[in-house]
């Protein structure tokens, strides 16, 4: 899985090593620095933010799985990645927002009216029917967010705050502020809870979601746009780059997958509720993919670090957990992990 | 106080300093007399700013002495460099926007009374200290009002008030346009006339000969020699700085022949600051568009590029109508060079190599996917041609100098292969190796039949490459020179309106 999404760094392919090394040869006395191939490789590697949160949650993970017995079974972690499905497509596809220099805050409420409008829908039409029209719920938000950005040139943060109120709205009216059970429906949940191989549909489902969303950030065409938009939108915009193209489509794909996320999860519990992903859910994916390393500022980050931020929160809440602390702590812990990581960022960026 | 003589008023002595495995100074010497301008010069990264960062009190020396009139002192800080009687000005001066001129000179060390600022003392020294200085500046005006070239008097006045003795002027002029930089000159030459001792770092070879009495030449932090100005000549200093002789500044012009075909023809182009424009570029041709900052020329750029909307006229590539933005002339065979090369140019996050292929990456892509193999050998082919220096073509393009940047966009135009290139101020910036190679990109490009619209602010620049020269001014074309016609008066009488006035 981390493999796969990796993508989203310009680390080189192995076989493509020998030119920029001989380039590296060649410009050496220009750079003033004895910077052979091997040098230059391990400058790269132990660069703060590539290695960023990876060192922590390995740490993290070694330290669980000494601490408590349970913590490494089949179960727990599986168990893990199902709870954490819908926050890891959702930061997955926020992280190419993120990086192309936007945000979306309303991924939480788009999840809400995804799963209520599939849940609806599940009461009187067939269960595909259902999930294809939760899913648009979510495109069409996530359209509405990135037209307005871009034709009205509003800035992301109040656009989708905006939208995230009217999509909670909406989702209100749809459910009337119930609760929709769809037990009558067990079929809907096979979208999440079928097994194959042992392991969840929901966890396959947002394996392929995660693993989608890494390669167009790493390896599409439109990645590379990406990190353009974010890195220097003017000068994106005069190496012929469509920015505004580039916007609409990350807040189509945050929508898609909050909508999906919400279908899912709806699928999983066989119950939506208006209120279910309030902000919390939203500022849950920001924390994690800033916790990942991914820059609020755009142009820098990765689909596979938000996927290994997302889950070492989820680590240390399941860590409380099994070792019975005080669950009291846990939002401290969250904030303290958050604004390290937020400076981390900001520290590595002042040292260019 | 004043200058005595040849004592050496600040003395480096074999100062060697390394950042991270890079050695940026390695025993340099360098001693500076008393009351003298003394300069230094070097290519980007020759060490000359860290010469002055290590006196100026911000880096330490790894091995050797620094010496002020004869004792040895350490200094780390810039505040104890300051109690030596060391200040440094920088480029972007630091003045507080919503005080007063007065009131930033004296910031931290205000006449007070019961924690109240004395307003009136403070004139009163002020007023003291305009007259000992011989400085002109009203100290009641508010310094977020001031000039670039008037801020940086305000450090200067603020270095002075504390007694400095030295002042170390790190390319002072670099963000200054024509008169600020005479008002500096000026400055510069009333500091030395009270006795002080100036330290100049400038990449400006003329300014350097102008001002200094003395010039230390810089080369990979290797120090190559100090002489009086008065020996040494712009050639001789370039080729100091370079280690080998420069053949000649510009490539040899070869101008198009007559019935080149036309590659742009713009009629009549009217958009934001630009007020109906006519322009032709033939293939093969390199057009100089010259003017003052404001005359439009950046703006007739952007518009003809389609980053700025064209309100009125008509522009045509090899007699095919443009239309569309940026990313629909480049696919036409425009290519654009802008002017900031951080602000509008690059991605500075971003690898070398993707910096490259940006504007390409659809034709490097299969499906949408980006063919890396295909990526790869395309841009490291040009970036090579290009002779970018980098550590490496993967790391971010930010690590590159000033004028490796640039060669990176040039690569980009090269690698786009397009009939008509735009390039707006391609040198400013760089250091003296990098501008030749650029103006060898230029030739080579016109050579190989693209027209070239080359927008620039130096005039020998204009004058040394470009065929054809266009002057603007205020939106509009003043003169087009042609050939021999073409001489700094003829380009200045026609930026400034034939108005006579002192060229800067």
């Amino acid at each position: 899985m981390m493999d796969a999404s990796d993508a989203g760094e310009p680390t080189p392919p192995p076989e493509a090593a020998p030119p920029p090394e001989a380039a590296s040869a060649a410009g050496a006395p220009a750079a003033g620095g004895p910077a052979g191939p091997w040098h230059a490789k391990l400058t790269r590697a132990v660069e703060v933010r590539n290695v960023g949160i990876l060192l922590p949650f390995v740490a993290l993970f070694i330290s669980l799985s000494i601490a408590s017995s349970p913590f490494a079974t089949k179960t727990n972690l599986l168990q893990i990645l199902d709870q954490q499905a819908a926050t890891l497509i959702i930061a997955a596809a926020g992280t190419l927002v993120l990086v192309a220099g936007g945000i979306d805050l309303s991924v939480g409420a788009t999840y809400s009216l995804a799963g209520v409008t599939a849940a609806r829908m599940a009461e009187h039409t067939s269960p595909a029917v259902a999930i294809l029209i939760g899913i648009a719920a979510g495109v069409l938000v996530g359209a509405v967010n990135g037209l307005v950005v871009t034709v009205l040139r509003i800035n992301s943060l109040i656009v989708t705050l905006a939208t995230a109120f009217i999509a909670g709205g909406v989702a209100t009216r749809i459910t009337n502020g119930n609760l929709l059970v769809l037990f009558d429906h067990p079929s809907f949940g096979d979208l999440a809870k079928t097994e194959a191989l042992g392991v969840k549909t929901s966890i396959w489902i947002m394996l392929a979601a995660v693993i989608v969303i890494g390669f167009v950030l790493g390896r599409a065409t439109v990645g590379r746009y990406i990190y353009a938009v974010g890195g220097n939108d003017q000068a994106a915009l005069l190496a012929g780059v469509p920015v505004n193209a580039v916007r609409v489509l990350t807040f189509v794909l945050s929508g898609a997958a909050a909508g999906l996320a919400g279908v899912l999860d709806t699928a999983r519990v066989l119950s939506a509720q208006a209120s279910t992903g309030d902000i919390n859910l939203t500022f849950s994916v920001l924390t994690g993919i800033v916790v990942g390393g991914t820059s609020i500022l755009g142009g820098i980050g990765a689909v596979w670090r938000t996927v290994v931020g997302v889950l070492f929160i989820a680590l240390i809440y399941n860590g409380y957990e099994l070792l019975h602390f005080n669950v009291v702590y846990e939002p401290i812990i969250l904030g303290v992990i958050l604004i390290a990581a937020v400076a981390l960022d900001s520290w590595s960026r002042r040292r260019q | 106080m004043a200058g005595s003589g040849d004592l050496a008023h600040v003395e480096l002595r074999g100062i060697t300093k390394r950042f991270a495995g890079t050695t940026a100074l390695d025993d340099v010497t360098v001693a500076i007399r008393a009351g003298s301008v003394h300069a230094l010069v070097g290519e980007n990264g020759a060490g000359k700013s860290t010469l002055g960062k290590i006196l100026a009190g911000v880096h330490s020396p790894d091995e050797g002495q620094l010496l002020i009139r004869g004792e040895p002192v350490s200094l780390h800080s810039p505040r104890e460099a300051l109690d030596h009687g060391i200040a440094t000005i920088g480029q972007e001066p630091s003045v507080v926007p919503y005080l007063t001129v007065a009131e930033n000179v004296f910031l931290g060390a205000e006449p007070r009374r019961l924690g109240t600022v004395r307003r009136r003392a403070l004139h009163r020294r002020y007023d003291a200290l305009l007259g000992s200085s011989g400085f002109t500046l009203r100290g009641d005006r508010l310094a977020g009002s001031l000039r670039i070239s008037e801020q940086q008097e305000v450090e200067i006045l603020r270095a002075l008030s504390r007694s400095a003795e030295v002042v170390i002027m790190d390319e002072p002029t670099a963000a200054l346009s024509g008169p600020d930089t005479a008002r500096l000159h000026e400055i510069v030459r009333s500091l030395a006339a009270q006795g002080k001792t100036v330290l100049l770092i400038s990449h400006f070879l003329r300014e350097v000969l102008d001002l200094a009495d003395t010039v230390t030449i810089l080369r990979d932090g290797r120090f190559v020699r100090t002489a009086s100005t008065d020996s040494e000549t712009e050639d001789s200093l370039i080729e100091g700085m370079l280690g080998r002789p420069l053949a000649s500044t510009f490539p040899p012009k070869r101008p198009p022949a007559a019935d080149a075909p036309v590659v742009l023809r713009a009629s009549g182009v009217r958009a934001p600051g630009v007020a109906g424009v006519d322009l032709v570029v033939r293939a093969g041709e390199i057009v100089g568009l010259a003017g003052l900052v404001g005359a439009g020329r950046s703006e007739l750029g952007l518009a003809l590029f389609g980053a700025n909307p064209v309100h009125d006229g008509e522009i045509t590539l090899n007699d095919a109508p443009l239309r569309g933005g940026p990313r629909r002339r480049l696919q036409a065979g425009l290519a654009l060079i802008p002017e900031s090369r951080k602000d509008q140019g690059l991605v500075l996050d971003r690898p070398v190599f993707e910096n490259a292929s940006l504007p390409r990456l659809r034709s490097l892509s299969r499906a949408g996917v980006v063919t890396r193999r295909h990526e790869q050998s395309e841009t490291h082919a040009v970036l090579e041609r290009c002779d970018v220096r980098a550590r490496s073509f993967r790391a971010p393009v930010r690590a590159l100098s000033g004028g490796n940047q640039q060669k990176v966009l040039f690569a980009r135009v090269f690698l786009c292969q397009p009939s008509l290139v735009i390039a707006d101020e391609p040198t400013r910036g760089v250091d003296v190796g990098a501008k030749r190679a650029i103006y060898d990109f230029l030739a080579e490009l016109a050579e190989q039949g693209l027209g070239v619209l080359l927008i620039s602010s130096e005039l020998e620049e204009l004058i040394g490459l470009a065929h054809r020269v266009v002057v603007m001014r205020a939106g509009q074309v003043a003169a087009e020179l042609d050939g021999d016609a073409i001489d700094e008066s003829a380009i200045l009488a026609a930026a400034f309106g034939n108005r006579p006035r002192e060229a800067a």
